[in-house]
């Protein structure tokens, strides 16, 4: 595991939020450190973003405490914990320019206007701005509007840049250009950023360490590898991953775990000999892989991922292996006990 | 415009409804405007017909501009319209403002409070409002007015307007929070501008019935330096005798404010500034 060193930016101790009578974040600890690259994934309403505005300052915990670059912060205003958030919604000033946009927050903090051109200019560079930064926000196109939002963090240098699912308004390809760009960002000023988000693809690609919450709780903390690889129970085995790991009853194939989980890609599948024999009920072709749904006697429905084209016509036969040492089992708490 | 409503039955249809309604809206306002320029035998005989060379006649304009002090009472309404209206916008706003971003205790219970007067017509508290404007000795002044126009117009405007505020984006307050705006600033740079419509309904709405009203300035404020122009065009009624000339052209008179307001108002109604905040 790639265990960060460095100095503590952010320190969450025992966080719990309630909104009246419901607990929402019930007990957050996480230590993160300069220049690491933080994902939070989970289901929705898990807490997420309400642990990330807490963060900000957006939000007071109702117990716990937070801890930014060693200051406890609990009575520290958001614009001064030293943090820049991003927001799904770009949430930029409908009345300033561009320009305007990213040197609010540093005019407010009294930084000289020489200095400030200089980070506007910097910025704006990085992120290619320089042609709209006369435009208003109305005038942009989306990407270009989140781009801009990014300009508005990156100016202000701060210690931990917050990311609420900032891509997820925008279109596939533009996601993919943007996320690259954010990875970039990370490298170049080695910057320590917390990420929410609900795609596996961001997650796997841009973290260092991914903390899967659900229900309040952190499920597990982790490299996305090792929670590929090595998932502390059956939730994060089943969030991790797509097309989502099978489950299997342990009753069903003989074992005294309770659940059995082997991921798709974990299948060999062969028209004559295997494990489990089954018909295929569907089969998606996606070009570079082929997902097929088989209805097997010993296991009920299975999904396997296939590298390249796979001929299966939907009712042919076809036999399923797992894979040696690849197949997890849980117990009835959904803990992860050992593979197989 | 899409296929459906640019399809010409349904735009005859359309427009021959909205036209029917403006003639229905219009018919007593123009009925009014006509015979303000005949003389009183000609109102009387066909109070339908046009003026024409032999009915025009501008008596009762000559009469309300001779009689009575007309400008001071048109300056009366005004003042106290305008300042009321932007009472009611800028206190309404703000309690919209706190009752749709903050949760405090009671948040619930304050804001039925502060919507009870839409259902309870503040007229039923005229004898204790003039007590409390005789023992302030405020009776015959125009902030009388205007204190009870504020208090009339508030419970609608808090109303409507948090239905309004409760639209604008948390983001956009949220990044002005992070970029160190005061609560103030958020307030008047980043949420009125977003709500500026549903404002300018707001002071249609209020200005009217203020404008219109005859209640309280007869009560609270009937000193010949205090009328109001609706108070002020009473006179003109008597119990035998009524100048209908000069009631006539009393009210087209009236009419005009209260139309320059509204064209201002209905131009930021129409403008739509929210572009761009989000998505
Ligand atoms: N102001 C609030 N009052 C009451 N409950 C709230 C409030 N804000 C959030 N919640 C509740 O807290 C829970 C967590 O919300 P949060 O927005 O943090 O979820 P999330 O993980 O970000 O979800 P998503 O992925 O859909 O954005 C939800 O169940 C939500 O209903
Ligand atoms: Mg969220």
């Amino acid at each position: 595991m790639a265990e960060a060193t460095g100095t503590s930016i952010l320190e969450l101790k025992a966080v719990t939020k309630k909104f009246g009578p419901v607990e929402v974040i019930r007990g957050i600890d996480l230590d993160v450190r300069q220049g690491e690259f933080i994902v939070f994934v989970g289901p929705s309403g898990c807490g997420k973003s309400t642990l990330l505005r807490i963060i900000a300052g957006l939000e007071d915990a109702s117990a716990g405490e937070v801890w930014i670059a060693g200051q406890e912060v609990s009575s520290t205003p958001p614009a001064n914990r030293g943090i820049a958030m991003v927001f799904q919604t770009y949430a930029l000033y409908p009345h300033l320019s561009v320009r305007d946009n990213m040197r609010l927050g540093l005019k407010q903090a009294g930084t000289p206007a020489a200095e400030i051109d200089r980070r506007v200019e910097v910025a704006s560079t990085m992120l290619s701005l320089d042609p709209y930064l006369k435009r208003f926000p109305a005038e942009l196109s989306g990407g270009q509007r989140q781009r801009v939002a990014i300009g508005r963090a990156v100016v202000r240098e701060p210690t931990l840049f917050l990311f609420d699912e900032p891509l997820s308004n925008l279109d596939a390809g533009l996601r993919v250009n943007t996320r690259l760009e954010i990875a970039q960002l990370h490298r170049r000023l080695n910057a320590t950023m917390i990420y929410v988000t609900h795609d596996q693809v961001e997650a796997m690609t841009l973290a260092d360490r991914i903390v899967v919450l659900s229900a309040g709780r952190i499920e597990q903390v982790g490299a996305p590898m090792e929670l590929y690889n090595n998932p502390a129970n059956e939730f994060v085995a089943g969030f991790i991953g797509s097309p989502k790991m099978n489950f299997i009853e342990g009753a069903r194939l003989g074992d005294k775990a309770k659940t059995l989980g082997i991921r798709p890609e974990h299948l060999t599948v062969d028209p004559n000999s295997g494990a489990f024999k089954g018909t295929v009920v569907h089969a998606e072709h996606l070009g570079g892989d082929t997902n097929l749904y088989v209805e097997t006697e010993k296991a009920g429905l299975i999904t396997a991922r296939l590298f390249g084209e796979y001929q299966a016509a939907p009712g042919a036969t076809v036999h399923l292996t797992p894979l040696p040492g690849r197949m997890l089992r849980f117990d009835e708490t959904g803990k992860t006990i050992g593979t197989m | 415009m899409s296929k459906a409503t640019s399809s010409p039955t349904r735009s005859i249809a359309a427009h021959g409804v909205l036209i029917l309604y403006t003639v229905i809206a219009l018919f007593p306002v123009i009925v009014i405007l006509i015979n303000s320029f005949k003389n009183r035998q000609a109102i009387f005989r066909s109070p339908l017909s046009l003026p024409g060379p032999e009915s025009f006649s501008l008596i009762g304009y000559q009469t309300v501009l001779k009689q009575g002090d007309f400008l001071l009472y048109f300056e009366n309404s005004l003042i106290v319209t305008v300042v009321s209206i932007v009472l009611v916008l800028l206190f309404g706003a703000m309690a919209a403002f706190a009752l749709s971003e903050y949760r405090f205790r009671g948040n619930t219970l304050m804001g039925l409070y502060l919507a009870l007067g839409i259902m309870i017509p503040i007229r039923l508290g005229t004898v204790a409002i003039l007590q409390l404007m005789v023992a302030s000795g405020l009776v015959n002044t125009l902030t009388s007015l205007i204190l009870v126009y504020t208090a009339q117009g508030l419970p609608l405007a808090v109303f409507i307007l948090s239905e309004f505020m409760k639209q604008v984006s948390d983001d956009l307050k949220n990044a002005g929070r992070i970029d160190g705006l005061s609560e103030y600033r958020i307030f008047f740079r980043l949420v009125l501008p977003l709500v500026r419509p549903s404002m300018a309904t707001v002071a249609v709405f209020t200005m009217i019935p203020i404008w219109n009203d005859l209640w309280f300035p007869l009560i609270l404020a009937p000193a010949e330096s205090t009328k109001t122009v609706t108070l002020g065009a009473q006179m003109f009624i008597g119990q035998f005798v009524t100048n209908w000339n000069a009631v006539l052209a009393a009210l087209s008179l009236a009419i005009l404010p209260v139309l320059i307001l509204y064209l201002i108002f209905s131009r930021q109604l129409i403008r739509g500034i929210t572009a761009g905040a989000v998505k």
